[in-house]
């Protein structure tokens, strides 16, 4: 038997009513690999963030959540504009989310510490003008 | 004796073998077998919404009958409170509680009077900062039941208060045994219910050991006899009133949030709102909620299985009674000082789960995907599943075949006979040795 499982997930630029697609069924699957609430939560929480962030600041992007024995691996990636400041960017309220999608009740700048917050590992790489990739561990 | 899991069964003879209630269930705890509906009792949770949209009646709820009462040496009804809405508002609620009383009861003890203990002590904790936020009413067992299956991140927000109905019954217990000078258990208790997760919940109680009910009568088998006793009801001076507009609230949706001083409320009700609600908590996107109030069925209770009158005439005719509560008050002490804690645990059930081995389980759900992929994606529920999805995963479960898909068995069916008629075409030597020598 394989050593691991991915899933691919297509994120699409703005498309707010199907975002967050791909964390729920990467919820699903935990369930049904008994995989304890709490993880669960920790697992979601960042892999919903990272998406909306590739939904919103990315422009789109594609999504690879790879399930271990002892672990999960999200991968989000876009090629929008990149993150200039990685360091400015993981700052708690930091933001450079337009008004309309703060009315949306998005862009309290929150996404990326609680990325942080919730995973065991984080790796961000961004170019300016290339786009940006998340990679997201989390132990079971 | 079997365990009491769930008290939602089928009338065999009634179902037609369609497919509405295996679509709706949403726990997709039903399946078709042999051209009748099956229960998976461990993934039901009582919700009732099988009951509701089945066009035959064939789903039911198995529950008490009033005959029950002649057990007992003495006998109390216990009436939720959108009993009060079932009936004209010309009648009083006080005349309701006497109409209930005189078809064999002894006595009668509102369920709002223990919905007012929960609501002051649910005021209570929401003062005090440490619990879980948002806080989640456990007084629909059917909810309580969904968050332990599909929401196990979510059982430390429950409030675990005992329900309205237990608090009532240990209340009337003490109340009705001393007055009427009898031992505690020759006193019989009957929650007079519009839900068919209460009987579960009398039955195989969650948060606590015993219920303090001993039986639970639908409103639907008493409300004919109700009709009738109150075309002779006259006023009397035993009977009491035990709660304020407060606990007659409860009886629909946003009842249990509107006795709360926050503003921070949310009510929703419907079992498959609920789990839209419950998704958003889960993500933490829900925000400055401190309290939810999730009724599985649409209104709430007044929206129960085993209520008779439409929902929303109910709903009219308890804010009647509700703008009348206002006024009264009630004539009784309460026996109780508070609410009371569930003194057991409660666990995540684990139906979901593929397997205890995490890579049998990721296999599994590989398998899963791959048969899907393979089945026509249509939905039909022909084969007895409610949906593909869970027919692939009812094969890898073992629990299915592949071929209980119809498209699936007609590809088969056709690939034989296409085999067969290459076969026939290949007749042994002995037989069709003129042919051969024809040529
Ligand atoms: N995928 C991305 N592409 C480009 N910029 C991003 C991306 N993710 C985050 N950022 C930048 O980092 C900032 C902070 O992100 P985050 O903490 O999630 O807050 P928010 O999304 O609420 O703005 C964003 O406002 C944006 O400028
Ligand atoms: S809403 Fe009320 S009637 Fe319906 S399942 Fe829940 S407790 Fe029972
Ligand atoms: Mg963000």
């Amino acid at each position: 038997m394989n050593q691991s499982m991915v899933k691919v997930f297509d994120i699409q630029k703005d498309d707010f009513i199907s975002a967050g697609e791909a964390s729920s069924s990467v919820k699903k699957i935990l369930k049904q690999l008994g995989v304890s609430p709490e993880v669960i939560k920790r697992a979601v929480i960042s892999m919903y963030e990272a998406e909306m962030n590739a939904v919103i600041h990315g422009g789109g992007g594609k999504g690879y959540a790879e399930f271990f024995k002892e672990h999960i691996e999200i991968i989000i990636e876009d090629n929008g504009p990149g993150i200039e400041n990685i360091e400015l960017a993981m700052q708690e309220g930091y933001s450079t989310a337009p008004g309309n999608i703060r009315e949306m009740g998005f862009g309290a700048g929150m996404g990326l510490p609680n990325i942080k917050k919730h995973s065991d590992q984080l790796e961000i790489k961004s170019e300016v003008g290339k786009g940006t990739t998340l990679k997201i561990t989390i132990n079971f | 004796m079997e365990e009491f899991i769930n008290s939602v069964t089928l009338d065999k003879d009634k179902c037609k073998g369609c497919t509405n209630c295996i679509k709706t269930c949403p726990t997709e705890a039903i399946r078709v077998r042999n051209g009748k509906a099956y229960i998976i009792k461990e993934r039901c949770i009582d919700c009732g919404e099988c009951i509701r949209v089945c066009p035959h009646h064939a789903k039911k709820a198995v529950a008490d009958k009033l005959e029950m009462i002649g057990n007992y040496q003495k006998a109390i009804a216990l009436p939720a409170p959108s009993f009060y809405g079932q009936f004209p508002s010309e009648y009083s609620r006080k005349k309701l509680l006497i109409a209930l009383k005189n078809i064999g009861f002894d006595g009668v003890f509102e369920v709002a009077a223990g919905a007012e203990l929960v609501s002051a002590e649910t005021e209570k904790r929401l003062q005090t900062e440490n619990f879980k936020k948002p806080m989640i009413s456990s007084a629909c067992p059917a909810v309580v039941r969904l968050i332990q299956m599909r929401f196990p991140g979510l059982i430390d927000n429950i409030l675990k208060l005992e329900s309205p109905m237990q608090i009532s019954a240990v209340m009337a217990r003490k109340l009705f045994s001393e007055k009427f000078g009898i031992s505690e258990n020759e006193l019989g208790i009957f929650f007079i219910s519009p839900c068919a997760a209460k009987v579960t919940a009398v039955k195989s109680p969650i948060g606590i050991k015993k219920s303090a009910v001993n039986g639970v009568i639908p409103i639907s088998e008493i409300y004919g006899l109700v009709h009738e006793s109150l075309k002779n009801t006259e006023d009397d001076n035993q009977t009491n009133i035990f709660s304020s507009d407060i606990g007659v609230g409860w009886a629909g949706s946003g009842g249990e949030s509107n006795a709360l001083s926050s503003g921070k409320t949310l009510a929703v009700d419907g079992i498959q709102n609920i789990i839209k609600v419950f998704e958003q908590i889960e993500n933490d996107k829900i925000e400055n909620v401190v309290f939810i109030e999730a009724l599985s069925c649409p209104e709430g209770c007044l929206g129960g299985p085993l209520a008779v009158e439409n929902r929303y005439v109910a709903k009219s005719r308890l804010k009647q009674h509700m703008e009348e509560a206002k006024s009264e008050k009630a004539q009784i002490k309460p026996v109780l000082s508070k609410a009371i804690t569930w003194s057991e645990p409660i666990f995540p059930s684990s139906v979901l789960k593929l397997d205890d081995d995490v890579m049998i389980a990721l296999g599994k759900i590989e398998q899963i995907e791959k048969i899907e992929k393979d089945l026509p994606g249509l939905d039909c529920g022909a084969c007895g599943a409610p949906n593909c999805k869970a027919l692939a995963e009812d094969i890898v479960r073992g629990i299915a075949k592949e071929t209980d898909c119809v498209f699936k068995l007609r590809e088969r069916v056709r690939q034989l006979a296409s085999e067969m008629i290459e076969l026939e075409s290949e007749l042994p030597h002995t037989m069709n040795r003129t042919e051969k020598n024809e040529n």
